[in-house]
């Protein structure tokens, strides 16, 4: 990759000149602000019900394996313990975290950005089997660096077929593999 | 001189022109990644792991270790030049290293932190090659129940250790125990959790899971994150620290290579925390502290010297009791059992090569970054004018290919999307990721170490408290379990003794 030199990406800042004499104490409160804000009460509800959920299933399912005794164990012992621990670590949370707590991050409006990220990579995984990489991955390229990352259209088009060509040369041309190909 | 006979060997392994290859690549790596911010050493060694498939399990052992000790290095350059940290453990070393980057002495600051990063470094591989054998031949006597405690203790501490929501850390380190159940039973053959599936009858592979969860998680992750643009940095000019910055931080390097060397040994601790504390170190030794923050060498080169030497000392509870330390230490582990190794007491007599190539590649790694960050440093600058949107697909395409490539599958391929979703949320919601891939390695172990061992003890839960190892570890185990929930009753009620006006401030 070359550096190349045309205007920096969206969103860059200002040259902070300003707050240079930050203290320790000021930058971190600086960076504690600029962080995204905790995941939230209701976040917490949530993530804690859905692991106590987690955990009841893997109780039925163990119990379901057979648990023997401590000396005769059966394969249902430890997973139950393990998803026993879940369970009470479970409502712990549900407890501790009811005010939300610190620690998460809200989903906010960029958050629509990973969940397409997710679903390019999905239907990548879906399409690569059936017309194999090259056109699968120069969209997803396409989409990540144009619409998730915010290049131009003509440097997203240049790299992703820069990008697609290079895999191509690396895995299919230098390395012989059996990744799944058109061409 | 028995001992040293294997310590020498080892340097012919080192110096194998494909071990050096790939040495110097696990560097540059490293370097890189740690440069820029974004992918940490956990997310790069997880999607470059199907890559040391096809190599030998020395070489790829010495790239994968050559990543996470040259990120060190690289994360610093950042913090310095921009205040932006590359690396979480460089994070103390913008307070003062940026402060002398505007005072023009930048280049004092990479240079001391690079010969700080050099001599913690070192020291700590010095350490290594005499504390190892003596930990590892104390474990060769460890029956079950010492193993089962162990991993136990190792799980807890890197739980409870980890910032952020100590319960959540907790969660995902049981839910990880709980997926190493997945697959056919070792001691009965009855499947589990297979839900019929042939593909999840041999288990989870710890590929996908790793590479899912710290490399397209992290990608996703970082595709919302907008991080902060970096602004072409001033060029950097002499490097070479004077005299009397080296001789006033010559107490900093020390103090901080002992300091991470034995902070790397401890589960859960690690190139961050040691960086913290000894950046709190040298400010509570200080004759004058207020320099802190304002631009003091030894504020750069105390947290850099024992960021590197937690690295390098964090691989001994890996490669002498099979017990990784931290997150990246897990993956690393994880390595070693792809290659048909298996870490601990016993990897240093059955495979003397690989452990004495491992431990002295470090030092030609050390080596190799003092060269690319002194004179370097500003080709890695340039690295930084490489924008995410660009870098982000190709490590996406990269993990995906790359996990087609093990066994040539697709399911494979949808497992590691499937974990980066779950470790995208995972992140959202505030639990790490971290003790759940590392109990996710130690869970096999851990239940095959537990059952065997109450077979020994005849079914009995006591027993474990009748042998003395297994005895003080799992103190040590109750002691970690129950601090932190002390604590936080001896907090709250601290707190509501307290007026309101601390409170308040509190919020601001």
């Amino acid at each position: 990759m070359t550096p190349h030199r045309e205007k920096p990406a969206e969103g860059s800042e200002s040259v902070d000149v300003i707050d240079d004499d930050l203290t320790p104490e000021q930058l971190a409160a600086q960076w504690q602000a600029e962080a995204p804000p905790p995941a939230g009460p209701i976040a917490n509800l949530a993530a804690s019900l859905v692991v106590l959920a987690l955990g009841v299933a893997g109780l039925v399912m163990s119990i379901g394996l057979g648990l023997g005794t401590p000396s005769q164990p059966r394969p249902g012992m430890w997973p139950f313990v393990v998803s026993l621990v879940i369970a009470v670590l479970a409502l712990a949370q549900l407890i501790v975290g009811r005010r939300g707590g610190r620690d998460g991050e809200k989903f906010s409006k960029l958050s629509w950005l990973a969940a397409i990220g997710f679903a390019t990579l999905l239907a990548m995984v879906w399409l690569m089997p059936v017309i194999g990489f090259e056109i699968p991955a120069l969209l997803l390229c396409l989409v990540w660096m144009k619409f998730l990352g915010g290049e131009t259209w003509r440097g997203a088009i240049l790299y992703s077929l820069l990008v697609v060509a290079a895999f191509y040369g690396i895995f299919i041309l230098a390395l012989g593999t059996s990744i799944p190909h058109l061409f | 001189m028995d001992f040293l006979q294997p310590v020498i060997d080892g340097f012919g392994v080192v110096l194998m022109p494909s071990n050096l290859l790939y040495c110097l690549l696990g560097v540059v790596i490293g370097m890189l990644i740690g440069v820029l911010p974004g992918l940490g050493p956990a997310a790069t060694i997880a999607i470059l792991l199907p890559l040391t498939y096809g190599i030998e399990p020395v070489t790829a052992i010495i790239m994968l270790a050559g990543i996470f000790y040259g990120a060190q290095y690289g994360g610093t350059i950042t913090s310095v030049l921009l205040r932006l940290p590359g690396e979480a453990s460089s994070v103390v070393t913008v307070f003062d290293g940026y402060q002398l980057a505007r005072k023009g002495k930048a280049g004092t600051a990479l240079g001391i932190a690079a010969i700080g990063s050099f001599i913690g470094g070192t020291v700590a591989i010095i350490g290594l090659t005499f504390l190892a054998p003596l930990v590892a031949s104390f474990a060769l006597d460890f029956g079950p129940p010492e193993y089962a405690a162990l991993a136990l203790v190792g799980i807890l501490l890197v739980a409870t250790i980890s910032n952020g929501a100590k319960i959540k850390a907790l969660i995902a380190a049981a839910f990880g125990l709980l997926l190493a159940t997945v697959g056919r039973d070792v001691f009965t053959g009855a499947e589990r959790f297979t839900f019929g599936n042939l593909s999840l009858a041999d288990g989870i592979d710890f590929v996908p899971v790793a590479m899912g969860l710290f490399g397209v998680g992290e990608i996703l992750y970082n595709l919302e994150e907008r991080h902060r643009v970096a602004q072409a940095p001033a060029t950097v000019a002499n490097v070479w620290p004077s005299r009397k910055d080296l001789k006033q931080s010559a107490g900093a390097i020390g103090r901080g290579s002992v300091l991470g060397f034995f902070l790397g040994i401890l589960p859960g601790g690690g190139a961050t925390i040691s960086s913290l504390a000894a950046y709190a170190v040298e400010k509570k030794r200080a004759k004058n502290p207020e320099r802190f923050g304002k631009g003091a060498v030894e504020g750069v080169a105390g947290p850099e010297t024992a960021n590197n030497a937690a690295a390098t000392s964090s691989f001994i509870p890996l490669l002498t009791l099979g017990i990784p330390a931290n997150a990246t230490m897990a993956i690393i582990f994880g390595a070693l059992l792809i290659q048909g190794v298996t870490p601990g007491p016993q990897l240093m007599v059955d495979n003397p090569d690989l452990f004495w190539g491992v431990v002295n590649s470090m030092y030609i790694g050390n080596i190799l970054l003092l060269i690319m960050s002194i004179p370097l440093v500003g080709l890695f600058v340039r690295i930084l004018r490489v924008r995410a949107a660009i870098l982000a697909p190709i490590t996406a395409l990269i993990t995906l290919l790359g996990a087609y490539t093990i066994r040539n599958s697709m399911f494979d391929v949808l497992l590691v999307v499937l974990f980066g979703a779950v470790g995208y949320l995972m992140k959202k919601f505030g639990f790490e990721p971290g003790p759940l891939v590392l109990a996710f390695v130690l869970g096999a172990l851990l239940e095959s170490s537990l059952r065997r061992s109450l077979l020994v003890l005849d079914g009995d839960v006591a027993g474990f408290m009748g042998r003395p190892i297994s005895a003080t570890l799992l103190v040590v185990f109750v002691l970690v379990a129950v601090w932190p929930m002390v604590k936080s009753a001896m907090d709250r009620r601290k707190n509501s003794l307290t007026s309101s006006p601390t409170t308040s401030k509190e919020n601001v």
